[in-house]
């Protein structure tokens, strides 16, 4: 029975306001994690063209910065989690809509790229970059935490999904993962950060790949078996030779992060989510 | 680092020079356009028998920039993904296109069309579109004004940074580069 006494109330404009400013900011300034990540790829980098591209990586992120200009001209598409406390009710515009008037307004006034064709075989632009892509949660408590993702294509389309046999194992979903980083080759933008969900059914595997692409940059599954298979792709992924930009070279992953889930006793499922170098998102707790 | 430098349009003489793992600054004259332009540009071409301009020697570059702001020529406008523009690209490069500029693997079709036609593919680095974009000094929308970011461009750049990575003789940077540092 729910309790209307507790019910928290938010203003749905809140998160309209809250969802533009996101998409701004996700596109113009690339979070300090992910600099880190070029600063310490140029010291340890061995080819003297991805030296320069991770060069050109650092310039580009503080012109971007600065200048309060987009560091990609593909904006992407909008995805976005809202995990909703279970004790929170809402007031004014629907939240489908104020999620998507945000993204409208944030691309209209950022000066970012309306991305999105109304069909995919017709493709006609919405011209306002939407409808995002959301995913509701419901969890404990009465906040609402929101998580835009400025999702490129270059890097989505390079994405893939594989139902292994159970039998495949660590060594079925080990050639999988480097198999597809090896064909995203040089069209992904690498150095790369790699989302993987592993189980659940087909969709929930693929979700949790995009999920896992929300994690910091350097931190570790807290499952040890999936920290160790992290550290394991990791290393194997960077022997591929890929390279910053694709011109050869020892970077070809940033990351590598893994989330997981029961599954069928038939089934093993593996979705590997790639982003580009620049693993864009930001996240608010209203 | 040691550049060379390109002037657009190019005789093919001096494209003949640029080896695969060159790194090349440009100046000169570049054509903007990816998926929807191409597209319109193949269909036109079927239809009339003629292009929205004239290809010979020219530069294309694979990009769909995001809006100017206030006071700025052009938004960012980093390479896009080439291998969409695979399918239509042969038929160009037939028809005078020289240099194609984007990012990431060509069709074996593109290459061999590269070789016959003695063309250049030239890489910029994806994702560094607002340092890019610092290189773009004119721009205007000659043709598609429809297709928005899509639309065709004609652009003037200045020391624009590219990487030959398919030469005229087919050689692949993309193969090379990986091959040397594999483990
Ligand atoms: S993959 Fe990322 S860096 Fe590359 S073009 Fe797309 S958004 Fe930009």
């Amino acid at each position: 029975m729910l309790n209307y006494e507790i019910m928290r109330l938010i203003d749905t404009i809140k998160i309209k306001n809250a969802v533009e400013k996101m998409c701004i900011e996700a596109c113009c300034k690339i979070s300090f994690d992910v600099i880190g990540c070029y600063d310490a790829a140029l010291a340890d980098e061995s080819s003297p063209m991805g030296e320069e591209v991770l060069r050109q990586l650092i310039e580009n992120a503080k012109i971007a910065s600065t200048e309060n200009i987009p560091a990609c001209q593909d904006t992407g598409m909008s995805v976005v989690f809202a995990d909703i406390g279970e004790e929170v009710s809402f007031t004014g515009m629907s939240i489908t809509k104020a999620i998507n008037d945000g993204i409208r307004d944030g691309y209209e006034k950022g000066f970012l790229r309306k991305s999105i064709v109304k069909h995919p075989l017709d493709r006609v632009n919405t011209g306002d970059n939407t409808p995002a892509v959301i995913y509701y949660d419901l969890l404990k408590g009465n906040k609402v935490k929101l998580t835009v993702m400025p999702k490129g294509f270059g890097s989505e389309n390079m994405s893939a999904l594989c139902m292994l046999k159970p039998s495949d194992g660590e060594k079925g979903i080990i050639d999988f993962v480097i198999d597809t980083i090896d064909k995203a080759g040089p069209n992904a933008c690498p150095p790369l950060f790699v989302g993987i969900g592993l189980g659940g059914t087909a969709d929930k595997a693929m979700l949790l790949a995009k999920r896992a692409l929300l994690r910091k940059p350097g931190d570790r599954s807290s499952k040890k078996i999936d920290a160790k298979l992290e550290r394991i792709l990791i290393n194997k992924a960077n022997e591929l030779g890929i390279g910053p930009a694709g011109l050869g070279g020892n970077t070809t992953v940033f990351d590598i992060f893994i989330e997981s889930y029961p599954t069928h006793i038939a089934g093993l499922p593996v979705a590997v989510n790639i982003s580009c170098h620049s693993l864009r998102h930001r996240e608010i707790i209203i | 680092m040691t550049y060379k430098k390109i002037n657009l349009p190019c005789k093919r003489e001096l494209l003949i020079d640029l080896k695969s793992g060159d790194q090349v600054k440009i100046t000169g004259v570049l054509y903007m356009a990816r998926d929807a332009a191409h597209k319109k540009i193949t269909e036109d071409f079927l239809l009339t028998g003629e292009f929205p301009f004239d290809l010979k020697e020219q530069g294309i570059y694979y990009s769909g920039p995001a809006p100017a702001a206030p006071g700025c020529v052009i938004g960012p406008a980093g390479p896009t993904t080439s291998m969409r523009m695979d399918i239509f690209t042969p038929v160009l490069l037939e028809n005078g296109l020289a240099v194609m500029i984007g990012k990431g693997d060509r069709s074996k079709e593109v290459v061999e069309s590269i070789k016959r036609n003695k063309a250049v593919y030239l890489a910029a680095t994806g994702g560094a579109a607002a340092l890019i974009s610092r290189c773009i000094k004119q721009q205007e929308i000659i043709a598609y004004e429809e297709l928005g970011a899509e639309a065709l461009r004609k652009i003037y750049v200045e020391d624009f940074p590219a990487i030959v990575i398919i030469d005229c003789d087919g050689n692949n940077l993309y193969k090379t580069g990986r091959e040397k540092y594999r483990l």
